[in-house]
């Protein structure tokens, strides 16, 4: 079954940022700068928290933008980064209205949730979690 | 981008007189004493000079975080050091929210800051890039307020710290505080203070950077993160600090007779009280989210959401407050309150001027107790009945000291130990070794602790928790204050790598062991551990003996042996000699 990533309950979210670092730590580091998942207040703490991460569109409005189709239809939804392809016009990350494609300043490309599930196991006040599509 | 994980070993000097700044690489530092409080309080020898004016120029600030910080979970807190405002002598200061994260990924293992502006300034720093900000727009404003102005005007969000003071550091109250993310603080002997001699009303300091975990090691430091993340999760700190928090353990304390009321007139508050001010009481009328630091799941801070008619035509506002069990105990149970909301505003209210609340709660039940007695009258108070339980003129009294309209205010501003020592009523000044006392009073240890415990705090060396251990047992006082000392020296380890001390069940010696070499720290041994621990909290004490902290001079308040604590009344000589064998075993291990 095709799964995607979803905010099951942001009032859960307690800010911790364990989701950023596990992202992050797929690749051997420890940060947040090859995260496709961040955490940010809602305008101050006491408001709560706004978790941003792809939603996996159906119809993503990222992947109509790209000029040399790095971004392949994922089955179930969202988009799969061809690197290859990739030339880094930012267009997609501007297309996400959501702000739920990152960017790697690096490699300069935009970082595409996996739907991997990592960030999701070390949520251990279940804020997030994978679902079937 | 991406840092070698010895990047730690980067220190940012900033001279606030030259407006300039350098980076050094302090390895010889790092390798030593890791980091946290073993790296700050090297800097601050290296910084301070000997005798200096607290609130000079002369004085550093120092902020540290250490080899753990940002790699694992609960390590997030930065340590803060300085000399002291309010003691005269070493000042260190814990703070989590997002200040760890920040500090390690903006690419340093600490920030020294030296000198003091001309102007009123705030200091930028993201990631390599250092900016120094004209803050005089903000000087007299509220903590709050400070971080709202902030976030909005500078970049970073959500992976930035704003450290800042409010109206208190900058009208120089010796226990001003600094606070970050709103809601937690560096809040202990005066680094608010300290900033606001200096000219400086704020930092802000955002990450951009991330740790490289050896390829060799990628394997070993996941399993070991698991597993810790494992029993962060699953031990009782998560519930114990989750579910209720810190203010869990008010209405035990309490029923166990170790929790000071009205300036420890008892030491337990009758049980309509206990029940009112009691962490059920708060979680069930008020609470309304839990928050985290950065990279620590358990999520122990609570928020308040206090709903108040302030002027008629249904004109609402609607505060959100931090409550721990401290601020209860210092603005609920010492100042004789009878309601949680009033425990709320006071709360509020000392975190808006931005000050520490234990200092201040302990003060102003000082000046009650004094009022009552007749030592102080309204011409000092400047008009105002100080009774136990009147929360709006606390709330005035408050404002007073920050405004400082008389003297009385001006030493009131300057700590209990200073303002009893001008009007009188030092048997109830309750400070020790010049800094307000915390909740307990639970027995012989908890007060040897606050004597003799580097930073006076009951985070020192918990005397709180050995008093309830030995309850119905036998025990010298030379088996107590061996404990204590063994218990702060290893918190000098905790508070170096930097991890939560809520996290201190989690971060046995075999576990750090682990956790350091998975992250190509090795040659380190559990005996390597300890005597750095002894090496770090000896540097601490020996700054204190420099600056002239002496124990055979410390003064005890009097209230402290006429009131019953669990083990019964204390005696004056046994904490005597317990100060002396304290001085005899650090000087007999050095």
């Amino acid at each position: 079954m095709v799964k995607k990533l979803a905010v099951l309950d942001v009032n859960q979210c307690i800010g911790c940022m364990e989701c950023m670092f596990a992202c992050t730590r797929r690749e051997g580091r420890a940060g947040f700068d090859k995260s496709a998942i961040r955490v940010r207040s809602a305008g101050g703490i006491e408001r709560g928290f706004v978790v941003v991460v792809c939603r996996a569109c159906e119809d993503p409005p990222c992947a109509k933008v790209c000029p040399t189709d790095a971004l392949r239809l994922r089955k179930g939804g969202g988009v799969i980064l061809n690197k290859d392809k990739c030339i880094g016009c930012g267009f997609c990350a501007q297309a996400c209205i959501m702000g739920a494609i990152f960017w790697d300043d690096e490699r300069d490309k935009p970082i595409v949730c996996k739907y991997c599930g990592d960030c999701a196991d070390y949520c251990v006040h279940n804020a997030i979690g994978l679902v079937d599509v | 981008m991406l840092m070698k994980a010895e990047e730690l070993n980067r220190v940012l000097y900033v001279d606030l007189t030259k407006k300039d700044i350098k980076v050094k690489d302090r390895t010889d530092l790092f390798d030593a004493y890791l980091g946290g409080s073993g790296v700050a309080i090297k800097l601050l020898e290296e910084e301070c000079p000997t005798g200096i004016d607290p609130l000079s120029a002369a004085n550093p600030i120092i902020f540290a975080v250490g080899p753990l910080t940002a790699l694992y979970p609960s390590a997030s807190k930065t340590v803060a050091m300085f000399k002291s405002p309010l003691t005269g002598n070493l000042g260190e200061s814990h703070c989590g929210g997002r200040s760890a994260m920040a500090i390690r990924l903006a690419g340093y293992g600490a920030i020294v800051i030296t000198g003091s502006s001309d102007i009123l300034l705030y200091l930028v720093i993201d990631g390599d890039k250092v900016k120094f900000r004209d803050a005089s727009s903000i000087g007299g404003m509220d903590a709050q307020t400070v971080g709202r102005i902030l976030r909005e005007a500078e970049t970073g969000s959500g992976v930035r710290t704003i450290i800042r003071t409010g109206r208190a550091g900058g009208k120089l109250v010796r226990y001003a505080c600094a606070v970050s993310e709103t809601y937690r603080h560096f809040g202990r002997l005066g680094l608010g203070a300290v900033m606001g001699s200096k000219n400086l009303k704020a930092l802000v300091i955002s990450a951009d950077k991330s740790v490289e975990i050896p390829k060799a090691k990628r394997k070993e430091y996941r399993t070991v993160y698991d597993e810790i993340q494992d029993v962060v999760v699953k031990t009782d700190a998560m519930e114990k600090y989750h579910d209720l928090g810190t203010a869990g353990k008010l209405y035990e304390m309490n029923k166990l007779g170790g929790m000071a009321h009205k300036n420890l007139e008892s030491a337990s508050a009758p049980e309509s009280i206990a029940r009112e001010l009691s962490g059920e009481n708060f979680a069930n009328k008020f609470l309304s989210r839990r928050i985290s630091c950065s990279h620590c799941p358990v999520g122990c801070v609570h928020l308040a959401s206090l709903r108040e008619l302030y002027a008629p035509g249904h004109y609402f506002k609607t505060s959100t407050i931090p409550y721990d069990n401290e601020p209860i105990y210092a603005v609920g149970f010492m100042l004789g309150m009878e309601h949680a909301e009033d425990c709320l505003r006071l709360i509020d209210a000392v975190d808006s001027v931005a000050m520490d609340i234990i200092s201040t709660g302990v003060t102003l039940a000082w000046a009650t107790e004094a009022y009552a007695k007749g030592l102080i009258t309204k011409a000092h108070t400047d008009g105002l009945d100080l009774q136990w339980g009147d929360a709006q003129t606390y709330l005035a009294a408050i404002e007073k000291i920050v405004e400082m309209p008389t003297e009385f205010y001006q030493n009131l501003a300057m700590g209990v130990e200073h303002a009893s020592s001008v009007y009188g009523g030092q048997d109830y000044a309750l400070a020790f070794g010049g800094n307000e006392m915390p909740a307990y009073h639970t027995g012989i240890a908890c007060y040897i602790n606050n004597l003799t415990g580097a930073r006076h705090s009951h985070l020192d060396s918990a005397g709180y928790t050995l008093d309830q251990k030995l309850i119905g047992k036998e025990f010298s006082i030379e088996e107590v204050v061996k404990s204590l000392i063994a218990e702060e020296e290893w918190r000098q380890i905790l508070s170096s790598l930097v991890v939560c001390f809520f996290a201190r069940g989690v971060y046995t010696s075999e576990r750090v062991l682990k956790a350091m070499a998975a992250i190509g720290l090795e040659n380190w041994s559990p005996e390597k551990l300890e005597a750095v621990g002894r090496d770090i909290h000896r540097a601490k004490m020996n700054f204190k003996f420099r600056e002239g902290f002496d124990l055979a001079k410390l003064r005890i308040p009097k209230r402290i042996f006429e009131v019953p604590t669990p083990h019964g009344l204390l005696k004056e000589e046994d904490l005597r000699k317990a100060i002396a064998v304290y001085g005899e075993m650090i000087s007999a291990q050095k």
